[in-house]
């Protein structure tokens, strides 16, 4: 088993009546039960929207990232999976794409066989 | 097992919470920022949404939905200075910030939450908002729902909803309406406001046409929801919120029973009695025993009894009409209408004869455009074998039903009279 890296993009759920907000929820739970049973599902993080920047040699301070909404990483889970295929097969039951919410699946990089 | 998981959430949980909190936020930032309190209500389930989505439902959804949304009230009334349009009551305890965050907190407790929906639902049917706008304003703001579930429980767009909301808003403004305490002496007029409105959302679920059963559903579990919240509270538990409650119960109980699985509409002599709900019957019965308490005596009273007979019969035929015919004798003389006309005339046709209902319901001025009426007139016409006639009359109804539903029935019926 290989450990990857999901990586949410957007997904805006803001237009949604909190009737389907909620409907919405119950998709993701189910989906992270699936994963939590199938013995994948490793860590996983919400992230706050903003932030700061720290940028060049003069470590410039700045608010944000303020990207586009659609650009903003919300979260991200740490899951196992057999092979990068695997973990694209798992990344494609997430519910946020009716959202046009983005997962990037990066594998974790392993540095004991280096 | 695993469904079990995935359902840890109430049913409705955040569109109930969205109307609690809606309530409990504009009684502390004052009714003119309504729109300040919806938009913290939808920050608040968004931040639900994003952590929960990651960390999964805390033990206690509803307190930590409470705990985000006091934070952003504080902000709220620090930022906009909301305090300085606040009445004396809590103005001053918002001000300072030795009392702002307790007094915020305690607006949040278990029982001020029911008495700020009190408030509310009372706001929201303020006389001089106008009809079609306090039902949007309390299906919007007390029950949760948006601008398109509305529409569409309503059969209209979106803008017609918006414009609603938007005529509430105003009068809110102009009439400068504020989320009062409902007081004993003010209570009968404004009391007559609020039940007038739930009678009207619920018989829009439960008599509108329209094809999605479950829209339809939820508005009558709203209006029984909010009479109820009125008839548990000890100042707005008067007779006739429980004569409506018992009525709303009684109609309820029917509902499995009065659709075919196709949608189509099953006539209550049709209906398979065994589906009726026994509980909410009980509860009909209950609250209608309730209701007599006091020496006072309302249409709602006599509606619900009307259907209590109903509920009472084990079968169609077992019908009490002679009561039923007294009851409709009395709503007409508090409050004279064709339609109750019409309805007193077909339960006189049940009791007396056929004839005898085809005559009075004959002598009705006012309902030539109403498909019911014809309906009604074909019924009689057919059980007395005059098939021509019958036939005319269903006719005439399908001309003037809205309904898909109700016209397969009417087709139905004028194949019975071709036979």
């Amino acid at each position: 088993m290989e450990k990857y890296m999901f990586i949410f993009l957007g997904g805006d759920p803001s237009h949604l009546s909190p009737e389907a907000q909620q409907a919405h929820m119950g998709k993701w739970f189910a989906w992270v039960e699936k994963l939590r049973n199938e013995k994948r599902y490793v860590a996983g993080e919400a992230l706050m929207p903003g932030g700061k920047t720290v940028k060049g040699t003069k470590k410039t301070v700045t608010d944000g990232p303020f990207a586009e909404s659609k650009e903003v990483v919300g979260g991200f889970f740490v899951i196992e999976a057999k092979g990068i295929d695997e973990a694209v097969q798992m990344a494609k039951e997430c519910p946020d794409y009716e959202l046009g919410g983005v997962v990037e699946v990066r594998e974790v990089m392993k540095f004991d066989n280096m | 097992m695993l469904e079990q998981q995935v359902n840890q959430l109430v049913d409705h949980l955040f569109r109930h919470e969205a109307g609690k909190m809606a309530a409990v936020l504009t009684r502390l930032l004052g009714f003119q920022s309504l729109e300040i309190a919806e938009d913290i209500v939808q920050d608040t389930l968004l931040k639900a949404m994003t952590t929960w989505k990651y960390k999964g439902i805390p033990d206690n959804p509803s307190a930590w939905l409470h705990t985000v949304a006091k934070r952003k009230a504080i902000d709220a009334i620090r930022k906009h200075r909301l305090h300085e349009q606040h009445h004396a009551e809590i103005g001053y305890a918002l001000k300072s910030e030795w009392t702002l965050s307790p007094t915020v907190s305690s607006f949040f407790r278990e029982n001020e939450i029911e008495d700020s929906q009190l408030r509310m639902i009372f706001a929201c049917c303020h006389p001089s908002i106008p009809y079609e706008s306090q039902i949007a304003l309390t299906l919007k703001t007390l029950c949760g729902l948006s601008v398109l579930e509305i529409a569409n429980s309503f059969l209209t767009n979106e803008d017609t909803i918006v414009k609603r909301l938007y005529r509430a808003r105003e009068k809110i403004r102009e009439q400068k309406i504020s989320l009062e305490a409902p007081v004993p002496t003010a209570m009968p007029g404004r009391m007559d406001a609020v039940l007038d409105t739930l009678y009207l959302l619920f018989n829009e679920g439960y008599n509108s046409s329209h094809p999605d059963v479950l829209i339809r559903h939820e508005l009558c579990v709203e209006a029984m929801r909010l009479c109820h919240l009125l008839v548990q509270n000890s100042i707005t538990s008067v007779p006739k919120a429980r004569a409506l409650l018992a009525l709303m119960c009684f109609q309820a109980s029917r509902e499995d029973a009065r659709l075919a699985e196709d949608g189509s509409i099953i006539l209550l002599q049709d209906q398979d009695r065994t589906k009726w709900n026994t509980a909410l019957i009980e509860k009909g019965k209950l609250y209608l025993e309730q209701s007599a308490e006091e020496d006072v005596f309302t249409e709602y009273h006599i509606e619900a009894a009307i259907a209590g007979c109903h509920a009472a019969a084990n079968t169609f035929e077992d019908t009490s009409w002679s009561s039923i015919v007294e009851l409709y004798t009395m709503l007409l003389d508090m409050k004279p209408g064709p339609i109750v006309e019409m309805n007193r005339a077909i339960a006189l046709g049940r009791h007396d004869t056929a004839a005898a209902g085809l005559d009075a319901l004959e002598r009705i001025n006012g309902l030539e455009k109403n498909h019911l009426y014809h309906a009604a007139k074909g019924d009689f016409y057919l059980s007395l074998n005059e098939k021509q006639n019958a036939h005319q009359c269903y006719q005439l109804a399908t001309e003037f039903t809205t309904s898909k539903t109700e016209r397969e029935l009417l087709n139905q019926k004028m194949k019975r009279c071709k036979n």
